[in-house]
């Protein structure tokens, strides 16, 4: 139905593109299929060694010590304030081939991705502790616990559930812009795109049916945040 | 027990205690009252170091709590304390909010640490909300479950920072209750509140505070009927 809405669409935009072909987009739907396979990992991926590294750089950046906390705000300020296309290419033709010798398109995705997801959810997680009452950390100091003890005990845990939301968010944001990594030819979704317009030299089919995927993709897990977010609210 | 030397604390610009010098003494309930804005509070954080001071000294049965080689960890373990906005761990049940501390800190066994909850929690008369959480429970239940909590860790001193202040007023006497037994069981006690009457029947000795100094100190008795500064006498006219 949605492939119908889109002839329609297309009928609109001029003759030339009359001939919507839905044979080339079944032709090349299993090289879709494996694309947003990838795409998934690779967000995936993200998300999870993001969460992990962000949760280091954002208590790096609550250091009292202002000089210990300076690399970790580099850090946040470079991946926020750079665009993600320059840390992919940064990434994929300097950082690993440095490692490895030769460069994999995988291999730099999710390094790329998790170095800039890191940095927002460093940024997200700051805002998770900082939003809890003072209180908190007092009465765990109170009652004889050490900074450590109290960040692991009572603070992260109740900073993890305000995260959840922009968690989500980021893991959204996450989906879309992998789509990026089809210029250094990582075979997720968008590169397959590409590869069907290059050869068949058609624009709608391919972009739509890429657009589509993503909408899939992006809309099955808002539904799913939501749904989480309900039920976390009523515990 | 508490000896406190000739405190000064700063907030930026605003001197919040120039000055304060007490001692407290094993089984005593020592109540400090006065206006708001007068230092109370920060003059009993200070003695857990939760707030830290400028000038001067507190000791804790002889140890120095600003010394850098004291553990501050340890010395709390010692001194309990009670919040006004009681500070429960919501994502913990009443149980744990009670247990956590033995259990990571005291490191002492699950079994012991349950036991002693369960006996602590009977002691407050909370026995059945030993699972509930923290939202579920009144103000006055919610303060209850806190000095439970501060009791667990045994401590040989109790703060309490307006620990009625933010309840209800039917709920006030349930905790004001608690605390008078414990006074009675001999804890040693230093309590900020607003409560008079409770400071005239439960205090063993009055500190009234008024812009950063203890402008007066008696026995209860003394210092309601018969105080003898101007500051004292302005305040007690107003609350009394």
């Amino acid at each position: 139905m949605c492939y119908a809405i889109f002839a329609i669409f297309t009928n609109f935009t001029g003759g030339h593109t009359m001939n919507f072909s839905f044979e080339i987009i079944i032709d090349y739907l299993p090289y879709f299929g494996k694309g947003a396979l990838l795409t998934i990992g690779l967000s995936i991926a993200g998300i999870l060694l993001g969460t992990i590294l962000g949760l280091f750089i954002g208590l790096g950046k609550m250091i009292r010590n202002k000089w210990l906390a300076f690399p970790f705000e580099c850090y946040i300020t470079f991946f926020r304030g750079t665009p993600l296309l320059v840390q992919i290419l940064l990434v994929h033709f300097g950082v690993v081939p440095m490692f490895l010798g030769t460069t994999n398109g995988i291999v730099a995705g999710v390094i790329a991705l998790t170095l800039n997801a890191s940095a927002y959810i460093a940024e997200i997680f700051r805002a998770g502790i900082q939003s809890l009452d003072r209180g908190q950390m007092e009465a765990a100091r109170s009652l004889g616990m050490s900074h450590v003890q109290a960040m692991r005990y009572i603070i992260i845990p109740q900073a993890f559930k305000r995260m959840i939301p922009p968690l989500g968010n980021e893991f959204v944001i996450l989906i879309k812009d992998s789509s990026l990594l089809s210029v250094v030819a990582t075979p997720e979704l968008m590169h397959w795109g590409r590869m069907m317009m290059g050869q068949h030299a058609k624009v709608w089919e391919p972009y739509l049916t890429a657009a589509f995927i993503y909408l899939v993709l992006t809309l099955s897990l808002t539904l799913l945040l939501n749904h989480l977010e309900k039920r976390l609210k009523t515990e | 027990m508490i000896k406190i030397v000739n405190i000064k604390k700063t907030f930026g610009k605003n001197e919040v205690l120039k000055g304060i010098s007490a001692e407290i003494r094993p089984q005593e309930v020592v109540v400090v009252i006065g206006p708001s804005g007068s230092g109370k509070s920060t003059f009993l954080r200070c003695i857990n170091l939760l707030e830290t001071f400028d000038e001067g000294q507190v000791y804790i049965e002889g140890v120095d709590i600003m010394d850098k080689e004291t553990n501050i960890n340890k010395i709390r373990t010692d001194v309990g304390m009670v919040f006004q906005q009681f500070n429960l761990f919501p994502h913990k049940t009443v149980m744990e909010n009670i247990t956590l501390s033995p259990l990571k800190v005291k490191k002492i066994s699950e079994e012991l640490a349950y036991n002693k909850g369960m006996e602590l929690l009977k002691k407050v008369g909370l026995a059945e909300k030993a699972n509930a959480y923290p939202d579920s429970l009144s103000g006055g239940q919610k303060q209850r479950v806190a000095i439970a909590r501060a009791l667990a860790m045994e401590p040989k001193i109790m703060l309490f920072d307006e620990p009625t202040s933010a309840l209800d007023p039917e709920m006030v006497g349930e905790v004001l209750e608690v605390m008078k037994q414990l006074a009675q069981e001999g804890m040693t006690m230093v309590v900020v509140t607003h409560e008079m009457g409770f400071a005239r029947e439960v205090g063993d000795r009055v500190l009234f505070m008024d812009g950063g100094y203890i402008v007066e100190e008696n026995r209860p008795k003394e210092l309601f009927e018969n105080p003898q500064h101007q500051r004292t006498k302005a305040f007690l006219s107003k609350v009394l």
